[in-house]
């Protein structure tokens, strides 16, 4: 049985499930739920200064996109940080803790950007015994009209100030939560580092209009007629916290940086997957708040299972095994060739691979052979896209197939089994630049 | 006298709520989140098999592609563009032998897209929603068409024509429109007087003016609508039904299943009908599946579906028989009918003869004999044409009206679609495609 224990800054728990700061973690009979129900570790969610805490909205703070099956794919929210009185927070961050030693127990802070401010909450925090904090950078709504949060986020120069505060005024391990409401992520986490925090959580939510009401003609979720922009998460960002995930794990000034990731973990795969772009630990919210906490099983079990399989013993085995992996467009192997192949046998013909090349791509599929339907690529005319292996419904019926022999069929060139990229390529104006 | 001898055949099997329950809607209607989820399985195939399987080319992936947008008003359209009956064809169409046969879904995983089911979610909402009728009429051409018989086909054709800005007048034998859509089908296939509200539906377009209770041959002469009307359409079903040919057929508890059918659709209350203990109906077809499974669900105890040849020979489709056998109704092949035993004027057992293909692979019986002992014997050996009223006007083939592709005659003025022509299958869906093509054939003709 494969040992998922995580040590994160020196920051112990069973497995590398912690909840995201958020709803889930906003009080101790929560986190006391999901403690029972298995989860490594939590964010508490975050803290403001003390004295009559925020407000949140009293009509709807959520909207979302669905499946067909209503399947939740992705959420939006407008919820600001605790609107719980600070002194019950610490209270209960402080027995919570001692109830389960083995647990992480992070605490999610937000409070002007004001050095008096950190200094006044930094030790009452560090107080509770808590393992350490996170800076919420990243909240995109209510809070950064205030100048707090994402607006603090998009500024490297705070981040870096407020993160060297953190650092003076208190012994705990320090986590900067990126906000994703930038243009290139690696800024901010070079800021963090530079400001001496100790790792990196990403991402926070995206800045969304969820969907808009027709009938209305408001953005959803609609409080008296109006809406405002939220924070989108769930499924539908891993995407994008994966590619930020990997722009920092490789920038040569961040590498090494510990980085806790965030965004749309559904399942072990999806926790995986952020592993193994670097990850030391993933945070969750959207499952949690779709499913409830009992999940945190499956994904235990199932990293578990797969680790068993693949014969990793620790999460450190696979840890930033993908990250060599991702390089730069200009870098990849242009004399690799690939050529769509249709499985006859597995094939239902329905089509789909067909019109998609016909109407968008290159014309490479058939849908008509001797008056009957068939379905067959024209090696002569693919490219290698991959635009129908997306499309077909069945599993592994159209594959892509490395050309390793002869000549590409649509180029005519032979096949090259030499390495060879843009940045050398005769087409590449820089390429010749550089040889002249 | 021995109990074989004595019939039973009386009204009052049931309760009340027993007979409502059973005559409920078989396939209930897809509810609207029911339908997103099924109609997310279907895969918007290029050039789909669904679409050319379909008599009337209703395009099926589009129509299942809006009710996925959460717009079934349109996706309605979509269906009535092509078939003006897609409501009763939803429920009526042998879908498992057409559409959904040949389903990718059917070939990846055995079980296809529920098509049926979707073009009835798509209508039922349409006419639901008391929709504006969904075609208007083009200019006034002046001209006129008769229409003989108001089914399937020769509504289908009506409305075609009415949106073409002819003047339609059908006449129809009946007090009712709609043919076996009224009169033929299953009441649990359509309850709550669907096919009335369908007729109203096609009547909205305006144009057309039925005039019930005229038959053909007794009320209106086909020479003298050749003369009255620029173009007739023949759409005469098949009034007649096959006999058995065996004596004893007049006695009491002989029964012609269209009939029996008939009276069912038209009842007022279904526990005024009588029906037998034990029934045995004769005959293959959708007829004879329909005839044993109302028996049954009008209390009947044991229904038995005698056909001469295979299962694999039956008209009925498979998932028809099958619906049959899960109510435990017997079907049992190779028995063709030999005697009926008669006591005091009633029918009280049928005596059915084995049969088997010889060697030229012609049906003979074998000798052996079964004796199945019955207060009804329902007969649903197949519907006949009646050539009569025709007066020697059309060409006929097999005593069928002979027609060309584009269902025209050998009459220039006359034109004829649905089950009274040669060649096809007797199904709904084909007698509105029928009906479509007369249509478009008669317009061509007239505006020419």
């Amino acid at each position: 049985m494969a040992d998922l224990s995580t040590n994160f800054l020196g920051i112990k728990s069973p497995n590398p499930f912690w909840l995201a700061s958020a709803p889930p973690t906003d009080k101790a009979y929560n986190v006391e739920r999901a403690f029972e129900a298995g989860w490594g570790g939590v964010v508490w969610k975050t803290l403001g200064e003390a004295g009559p805490p925020v407000v949140n909205v009293n009509g709807p703070r959520y909207g979302a996109i669905w499946g067909p099956d209503r399947r939740l794919l992705g959420l939006n929210n407008i919820e600001l940080i605790t609107d719980r009185d600070l002194e019950i927070n610490l209270r209960e961050i402080t027995e919570v803790k001692k109830r389960w030693p083995d647990r992480a127990m992070i605490v999610s802070i937000m409070v002007p950007c004001e050095e008096s401010s950190w200094k006044s909450i930094l030790p009452r925090v560090e107080d509770t015994g808590a393992d350490g904090i996170e800076l919420n950078f990243g909240c995109p709504h209510g809070m950064s009209e205030r100048g707090m949060g994402a607006a603090v986020g998009q500024v490297p120069e705070y981040i870096q100030m407020v993160a060297e505060w953190c650092k003076h005024y208190s012994k705990m391990p320090v986590i900067v939560k990126l906000t994703p409401n930038i243009t290139d992520i690696r800024y901010p986490a070079r800021a963090a580092k530079a400001g001496g925090a100790d790792a990196v959580s990403l991402i926070n939510t995206i800045s969304s209009i969820v969907s808009v009401d027709l009938d209305n003609f408001a953005p959803v979720p609609t409080i008296d007629g109006k809406g405002s922009h939220g924070g989108y998460c769930g499924p539908a960002v891993k995407p994008i916290a994966l590619n930020m995930v990997a722009e920092i794990a490789r920038d040569p000034e961040t590498r090494g940086l510990p980085i806790s990731g965030i965004g749309g973990v559904q399942t072990w795969r999806d926790a995986a997957e952020f592993i193994a772009l670097g990850c030391g630990t993933v945070q969750v919210c959207t499952a949690a708040m779709t499913y409830g906490f009992k999940i945190v099983q499956e994904m235990a079990q199932g990293l578990s299972d797969w680790m068993d399989e693949k014969g990793y013993e620790t999460i450190a085995d696979f840890q930033g095994r993908a990250v060599p992996n991702v390089t730069d467009w200009q870098y990849l192997n242009l004399n690799y060739i690939t050529k769509a192949k249709i499985d006859q046998d597995l094939c239902i013909k329905c089509g789909r691979c067909h019109i998609a090349c016909e109407d968008t791509s290159h014309q490479a599929i058939t849908s008509m052979v001797d008056g009957v339907r068939h379905f067959e690529v024209m090696d002569d005319e693919c490219v290698g896209c991959n635009l129908c292996v997306n499309v077909c419904p069945v599993d592994d019926c159209i594959t892509m197939v490395q050309m390793t022999e002869g000549s590409d069929p649509r180029t005519g060139r032979p096949i090259d089994h030499d390495y060879a990229n843009w940045t050398t390529h005769p087409n590449n104006p820089m390429a010749k630049q550089a040889a002249e | 006298m021995t109990e074989s001898e004595t019939s039973d055949v009386r009204a009052n099997r049931l309760s009340g709520a027993e007979y409502a329950d059973n005559f409920s809607d078989i396939h209930p209607p897809l509810t609207p989140h029911e339908a997103l989820v099924e109609a997310d399985r279907c895969y918007f195939c290029y050039d789909a098999p669904c679409m050319t399987a379909c008599p009337t080319s209703i395009d099926i992936p589009m129509f299942i592609r809006k009710i996925q947008a959460a717009n079934p008003v349109g996706s309605a359209k979509t269906i009535f563009e092509q078939n003006i009956m897609g409501g009763m064809c939803a429920r009526v169409c042998p879908t498992e032998t057409l559409c959904e046969e040949v389903c990718v879904r059917e070939t990846a995983e055995g079980k296809p897209v529920k098509i049926g089911l979707l073009q009835r979610y798509a209508t039922d909402t349409f006419m639901e929603r008391e929709q504006p009728h969904p075609f208007s009429r083009a200019a006034p051409t002046g001209k006129k068409i008769a229409v003989i018989g108001a089914g399937p086909a020769g509504l289908s054709c009506a409305h075609r024509l009415a949106t073409k800005g002819h003047d339609v007048t059908v006449y129809e034998a009946r007090e009712k429109a709609g043919g076996l859509n009224e009169y033929g089908i299953a009441s649990y296939k359509t309850t709550n007087d669907f096919a009335q509200d369908e007729v109203e539906f096609i009547l909205q377009v305006g144009g057309i003016t039925i005039e019930n209770g005229k038959a053909l041959g007794r009320d209106v002469a086909l020479e003298q609508l050749t003369a009255d009307f620029d173009a007739v359409f023949l759409g005469l079903g098949l009034p007649g039904v096959n006999a058995l040919g065996l004596e004893g057929e007049n006695a009491s508890g002989v029964i012609d299943a269209v009939d029996f059918i008939g009276v069912l659709r038209q009842a007022e209350d279904l526990s005024q009908i009588e029906i037998g203990r034990r029934i045995v109906v004769i005959g293959g077809g959708m007829t004879a599946i329909d005839a044993a499974m109302q028996s049954k669900l009008l209390g009947a105890e044991d229904v038995t579906v005698a056909y001469r040849r295979g299962q694999e020979h039956m008209n009925a489709s498979l998932y028809e028989q099958e619906l049959a056998q899960t109510h435990g109704i017997a079907i049992r092949h190779w028995l063709m009918p030999d005697s009926l035993n008669v006591s005091n004027g009633a029918v009280t057992a049928i005596t059915l003869e084995r049969t088997a293909l010889d060697a030229g692979g012609k049906l003979v019986g074998t000798g052996e004999k079964v004796t199945i002992e019955a207060d009804q014997v329902f007969k649903a050996i197949g519907q006949t044409p009646d050539a009569g009223p025709l007066a020697g006007s059309v060409e006929l083939e097999k005593g069928r009206i002979r027609v060309d592709d584009q269902r025209r005659t050998s009459h220039s003025k006359i034109w004829a679609g649905g089950d009274c022509v040669a060649g096809g299958e007797d199904l709904t869906v084909v007698s509105v495609e029928d009906g479509k093509i007369a249509a478009e054939s008669i317009h061509k003709a007239l505006m020419a």
